[in-house]
């Protein structure tokens, strides 16, 4: 009934090519942002904004990066733990090495640090393509957080080999350390989401974006149009970088807290982001954003019911989190390879028509 | 000269440990010749063959964990020990079980995606076998112990002694290296006699050229994958075996599954000897940057990822590995 484009009319091009192009969409858009900023902040305590809504913002970034490379250039990586984890060290340096400098700075170099070294490794891709790529793309996992466990110079030669967040104030509220509270730290990420999920969406619609698709689908024939596919690859894994380095900063300093490297950013890590971004659909910024929320929230949902619930130990609800998981994907994979955000798509056509389907 | 003949143990030892990387990667190419599918559950598959082993030789009751918290019993062990041999068949069993189920319940339903989708299905396979492996069998380490002699080997070391005068003692091997890679050997030329002079053989061979052309002569497919995949499962049963007496069966076995990776990319994908070659250049070449570079320079542990940076360098050069077929891209 609500959802119709029926006197929606569009005088432009520009106004046709709208992210929303159905109102009742736009306006539960802004309704979202309007509750996410002025409304949650004030009902978040310290469960929810650690168990599930900072872990879900942090991670809707890093799966919106990945995203950018794998589901909209086609250039699978599993070195995003290792690219974290370049982002947290970065940060970390900056903010012990210029103590008054705002986080924000430090984890935005982070993002470009992670750019310049994903350009890196994604130079080879220009002649590595398809699963030789995604194995290539380990040796970048595996040397950066060898590197970062055995240069002491990255974690300040602490003893433990850990690196921990100093406190860090923005506008007189603390984001990190012992003292910040749940409302700040979720509204500074809450603004980073946004902004990097507007300039993502925004990038993956442009010509950069149509570039990397047209990479994605056939490089040759990419090629043949005038694509250049040095130029396209590269921006995909410097965004896409970026956008890692930037949520593995985050985690590093507002989330942990404290990280060892190996235990935070390992090949685990790479494997969680790829699943955020298969389970929600790949070439979709909607869909990582959901996929970063089911990952998230599914484990705590399980632990919930199975350790509370049932009174089971915690180990078998490990277990059964591991079989469910890969069951899942499995599932998913079979029902829908495209995601959660097709099936949504899905649901979207059927209510257009409801309640007088032809 | 003593150097070099520490040198010499140090090739040796890395030609050993490549024949535990083939082990696995041969695993991958089985697979991924006969039904294109890049098998990530390969170091799973291993993993839980190794535990299914333990598990049927010490008698241990499976789900016992869940068994005894849903219904608040005490069941732990059937207090009996099995022969290691009879174990091993009863193993071997399960992975032939999985391979069907496997066939049956995921890949049926998924011919005809893409490589990177069934890839993906693999990852979750992984994920899914991993968490019921530990549910079924415990996640605690466990010994494995088949009857393979374990140590350094004596006798090579006392016969090789009198090559380097008084500071050198003569070769370290462990014994269950040298019968690792005879079993190795054993189990290589049983695939080729096999894929070269048996039906069934044929039937993979062909079915690895090209699918329309082998279903278009009426072979099952799906009966060539069950058999592929029960192939991998014995082949990943073996690997378990030699890994999990090495170094006790225990979650980090399921990472060697990543090791094999560099060793597909050198060797090509679609190549046996290939995975053999390549898993013995990985084999030598970690061992020796270690011992030349590695330790004395850059602070040791530089096996976690030199394979994967010599597979990077050497595919830049050679994308398609050294065996593997031409790539030939068309519009």
């Amino acid at each position: 009934m609500l959802y119709r484009e029926s006197g929606d009319f569009k005088v432009s091009y520009p106004a046709d090519q709208q992210t929303f192009p159905i109102r009742f969409d736009r306006l539960a858009f802004w309704i979202t942002l309007a509750v996410a900023f002025f409304v949650v902040p004030f009902f978040i305590n310290d469960y929810w904004a650690n168990a599930v809504l900072i872990p879900f913002l942090i991670y809707g970034v890093a799966a919106i990066g990945l995203n950018i490379l794998t589901g909209y250039c086609g250039q699978v990586s599993l070195g995003s733990g290792g690219f974290m984890a370049v982002g947290a060290y970065t940060c970390y340096k900056m903010m012990t090495a210029f103590p008054d400098l705002n986080l924000a700075f430090c984890i935005l170099a982070g993002g470009v640090t992670t750019a310049i070294v994903g350009i890196m490794f994604g130079l080879p891709s220009l002649r590595i393509k398809g699963f030789y790529l995604a194995v290539v793309t380990l040796a970048a996992q595996f040397f950066l957080v060898w590197m970062f466990n055995k240069v002491p110079w990255f974690y300040n030669y602490s003893a433990s080999g850990m690196i921990t967040s100093p406190e860090r104030t923005m506008f007189g509220h603390a984001i990190s350390g012992a003292n910040a509270t749940p409302a700040a730290t979720y509204l500074f990420c809450l603004t980073f989401l946004v902004l990097l999920g507007f300039l993502g969406r925004n990038l993956t619609r442009g010509s950069v974006g149509r570039k990397w698709m047209a990479i994605r689908d056939m490089d040759i024939a990419a090629e043949i149009i005038g694509v250049n596919p040095l130029m396209a690859k590269i921006t995909a894994f410097g965004v896409s970088s970026f956008y890692v380095g930037v949520a593995g900063a985050m985690i590093f300093s507002v989330y942990l807290g404290a990280v060892e490297v190996t235990e935070a950013f390992g090949i685990q890590k790479s494997f969680l982001l790829l699943f955020m971004i298969i389970i929600g659909g790949l070439g979709s910024i909607f869909g990582s954003l959901v996929g970063a929320a089911f990952m998230v929230m599914m484990p705590v949902l399980l632990k919930n019911i199975m350790v509370n619930s049932f009174g089971w130990a915690t180990d078998i609800a490990a277990h059964f989190e591991f079989i469910i998981i890969g069951g899942l994907i499995v599932f998913f994979l079979i029902v829908e390879p495209h995601g959660l955000a097709q099936l949504w798509r899905i649901i979207k056509e059927k209510m257009r028509l409801w309640p007088f389907p032809h | 000269m003593v150097e070099f003949l520490y040198g010499i143990e140090v090739v040796i030892n890395g030609l050993m440990a490549g024949v535990m990387y083939s082990l696995v990667a041969l695993g991958f190419v089985l697979i991924f010749k006969a039904s294109g599918i890049f098998n990530y559950a390969q170091g799973v598959m291993a993993l839980f063959a190794a535990m299914t082993l333990v598990g049927v030789q010490e008698g241990q009751v499976p789900f016992a964990h869940l068994i005894n918290s849903v219904f608040g019993t005490q069941y732990h062990h059937f207090g009996w020990h099995i022969n290691a041999l009879v174990a091993i068949a009863i193993a071997a069993l399960m992975m032939l079980l999985f391979a069907y189920l496997v066939e049956r319940y995921i890949l049926k339903h998924l011919v005809n995606q893409e490589p990177i989708i069934l890839f993906m299905a693999t990852i979750g396979l992984a994920y899914f076998m991993e968490g019921f492996g530990d549910l079924m069998w415990g996640s605690n380490i466990k010994t494995l112990d088949v009857g393979i002699p374990q140590g350094g080997n004596f006798w090579i070391e006392e016969k090789t002694a009198f090559l380097g005068g008084e500071d050198f003692y003569g070769f370290y091997l462990d014994t269950l290296d040298i019968y690792a890679t005879v079993i190795a050997f054993i189990l290589v030329s049983t695939l080729v006699l096999f894929s070269q002079y048996t039906k069934t053989g044929r039937a993979l061979r062909a079915v690895a050229d090209d699918h329309q052309a082998a279903l278009s002569v009426g072979i099952s497919l799906r009966r060539i994958w069950v058999i592929v995949w029960s192939i991998a499962g014995i082949v990943a049963l073996v690997a378990g075996i030699m890994w999990g007496s090495k170094s006790g069966v225990q979650f980090s076995l399921s990472l060697i599954a990543l090791k094999a990776l560099p060793v597909l990319m050198l060797g090509g994908f679609t190549s046996i000897p290939g995975a053999i070659i390549g898993g013995l250049l990985i084999g030598i070449g970690e061992k020796l940057f270690e011992f030349m570079i590695g330790a004395p320079f850059l602070g040791g542990a530089t096996e976690n990822w030199f394979a994967y940076m010599l597979a990077l360098v050497f595919l830049v050069f050679r994308p398609q590995g050294l065996f593997g077929e031409k790539i030939i891209e068309r519009v």
